[in-house]
């Protein structure tokens, strides 16, 4: 995940790398996840702007989509498994103790700005649950050991 | 001599270690001075024994699994790259010839038949086990006699609906020259399923040909993967293989030498479970909200940028050059009743044998879990099976006779969906799947229509005050009402199909609800 600083003249560029391909607003909007680590809100009009949409229709996309978060991220990002196969694996559980570990509920970032624990609705790996996703890593067969694991390495 | 050795690059393997086991490998031979060539291929689908770890000798492909990384020393010492081979090898890991398992031998593999042969991306080991030879011969044919034959192979959308695909390819073909577009559905998001996923990291090529002759078939000279976002290793073997593909002219504007022009492009989904249904799926393209649309009109008159569009699920379009190759009767001769083929089922959740199991329809809802998934992981019995993903049914036992069939599980108000079986054992709590499923509706309504939007949160209040003992039959009766309103005011499946999970824990499970167990058979009828 990208950390550098907003500015316009990259958001521009951006814009002008994805102009090119239908419906480029999506690209777009990935690009500025990847580069800056989230979609500032100092971007909507620049966006709106060069593909002539209103903030509004720009806005509503960044809204409605989990991946397109507003705010920069923790340090580490650790995305658990929340949907029906990990949860037949007890996924809560370990949701629960990192949640503890943390001080933080799911969906927050704990105090230090280290890490940011987040839900997700499935990684496609059912059959070896329950999952997480550290950083981009994934992690099958998750238990407290290797949960433990985890956590420590993002330094929590 | 040099020793081939199969890891997987599979997301489920490497997930489980499978990059650090090749890591190893090379390591290790390298201070045994042990000449090693590791191919890293898709998986073979017996995902309970990931990281597989294959050693080929004499032509045959020796399994261990599954393997960590503080296994390999262990498994060299004990001669796996010896000059004996591994066949011999007494070893707690070792499974044998692979595709000697029971849970391998048992499929009927013909979307999956090259998945974990050899690596997913690369063009000429594709050809060398077939590949390309539909496209070949829809080469020669006429765009309708194409149409004609995915038509009469019995092929149904296996992205859940079931829809006929030669239907929709007929559609698409009989509106007049323009813009269209073929646009795979991978937004696999479905909880228990992973066909997709493994289909487009372990044989990429295939569905890259069957959008190109779903391109030929209906004139669509462009193509969109819309991918979602969980699934990153997907989309590096997709990008790659579409390189690959551009490259010797598989893609691109003069396919083979034939004149026809096809282009494909990967685009990434964002987090929303909403855009696995078509319209939302076609908005989220075009860069808008994914709000779903009414239909009419039809995506195939009026799909991406309001261009004549096919939509199919890649395991639909990955079906096709098998029955371009083999001819519609080979493919319609599996099956039974209207669901003809194979389908790629997915065995997940608490399963001993989880993994991907292509059969032909047909096969009993039991035999799946008992005989091929081998009962529960936790070794408890089995309460509740949930197949088609969040939006699908709880089963009991008492419908483990269910045949895996379109029509039969719509007979017992279920649905296979994408076909993804989630194993619960006796430790699950329904009244919380239950109350899951309305909470999930809410999270990922795309919020245009109120069934959907506001009967899925009033269904968690709801439950959540029969939870807490606030007058639990009056509470109860509403839930059944929110359910019906849902199932048939909702626009697309997300709202009228979360009625299948909540009502099929009351019906089944009543005592999870504080009912008696005796209303079951009540209830059931």
């Amino acid at each position: 995940m990208g950390r550098e600083p907003w500015s316009e003249p990259r958001t521009r560029q951006i814009v002008t790398e994805h102009k090119g391909l239908e419906g480029p607003l999506m690209p777009i909007l990935h690009a500025c996840v990847e580069t800056f680590g989230f979609v500032p809100q100092e971007a909507v009009p620049v966006i709106a702007n060069e593909l002539n949409l209103s903030r509004a229709e720009v806005h509503g996309v960044v809204t409605f989509y989990h991946d397109f978060r507003r705010e920069p991220a923790g340090k580490h990002v650790l995305k658990m498994c929340r949907a029906e196969a990990c949860q037949s694996m007890g996924c809560e559980p370990l949701v629960k103790r990192a949640e503890d570990r943390l001080g933080i509920k799911c969906g927050e970032t704990s105090a230090d700005g280290r890490v940011t624990l987040e839900p997700i609705y499935c990684l496609g790996l059912c059959a070896t649950a329950p999952s997480a996703m550290l950083d981009g890593k994934i992690v099958g067969r998750l238990n407290e050991a290797k949960l433990d694991k985890l956590l420590k390495g993002a330094g929590a | 001599m040099t020793v081939k050795i199969y890891i997987p690059k599979d997301a489920a393997a490497i997930a489980c270690g499978a990059d650090e086991v090749a890591a190893a490998f090379k390591k290790t031979a390298k201070k045994a001075a042990v000449k090693i060539d590791i191919v890293r291929n898709g998986s073979r689908g017996m995902l309970w024994l990931e990281p597989l770890v294959e050693v080929e000798h004499n032509g045959v492909r020796y399994g261990f699994g599954p393997v960590a990384e503080d296994d390999v020393q262990d498994l060299v010492k004990a001669g796996l790259l010896g000059e004996k081979g591994p066949k011999g090898i007494k070893h707690k890991l070792a499974v044998g010839p692979v595709e000697d398992i029971p849970f391998f031998k048992k499929q009927t593999r013909l979307t999956f038949a090259r998945c974990g042969l050899a690596d997913p991306v690369s063009l000429p080991d594709y050809k060398r086990l077939g590949g390309y030879k539909g496209l070949e011969n829809a080469l020669k044919l006429k765009p309708i006699e194409i149409v004609d034959v995915v038509s009469k192979s019995g092929l149904r959308g296996r992205g859940g609906a079931g829809f006929p695909t030669g239907i929709k390819w007929k559609t698409v073909h009989d509106t007049p020259p323009q813009q269209k577009y073929i646009v795979c559905n991978a937004d696999e998001g479905d909880s228990g399923t992973f066909a997709d996923r493994m289909i487009m990291e372990g044989d990429p090529f295939v569905l890259i040909e069957g959008m190109t002759i779903a391109g030929l078939a209906v004139g669509a000279t462009r193509g969109y993967i819309y991918l979602r976002s969980e699934y990153p290793h997907a989309g590096m073997a997709l990008n790659a293989a579409i390189q690959a593909a551009k490259k010797d002219g598989y893609l691109g504007d003069n396919v083979r030498g034939s004149g026809h022009t096809f282009e494909l492009q990967v685009r990434m989904g964002a987090g929303a479970y909403v855009c696995g249904e078509e319209t939302s799926l076609l908005e989220s393209l075009e860069g808008k909200r994914g709000l779903v649309r009414a239909k009419p009109p039809l995506p195939a008159h009026k799909g991406l940028f309001g261009q004549p569009t096919v939509i199919n699920n890649v395991l639909s379009l990955a079906a096709v050059p098998y029955i371009m190759e083999h001819g519609a009767q080979a493919y319609a001769d599996y099956g039974v009743g209207r669901s003809r083929g194979t389908m790629p089922i997915q065995l997940a959740g608490n399963l001993k044998h989880g993994g991907l199991f292509e059969t032909a329809f047909g096969i009993t809802l039991g035999e799946l879990v008992d005989d091929i998934g081998g009962g529960t992981l936790s070794g408890k019995p089995v309460k509740a099976v949930q197949v088609g993903g969040p939006l699908g049914a709880y089963f009991p036992r008492g419908y483990f006779d269910t045949p895996f069939d379109y029509e039969a599980f719509a007979a017992r108000d279920g649905l296979i969906g994408h076909a993804g079986v989630v194993v619960f054992d006796e430790t699950a709590d329904m009244m919380a799947q239950a109350r899951f499923a309305f909470e999930f509706c809410a999270v990922e309504s795309c919020g245009k229509c109120t069934p959907c939007r506001i009967g899925s949160t009033r269904g968690v209040e709801t439950l959540d005050k029969v939870r807490a003992g606030e007058r639990p039959e009056a509470n109860l009766a509403v839930v059944e009402d929110l359910c019906n309103t849902m199932k048939f005011g909702s626009l697309c499946a997300l709202g009228g199909f979360t009625p299948y999970p909540v009502m099929s824990a009351l019906t089944h499970f009543p005592e999870d609800f504080g009912r008696p167990a005796k209303k079951l058979a009540a209830a059931a009828e």
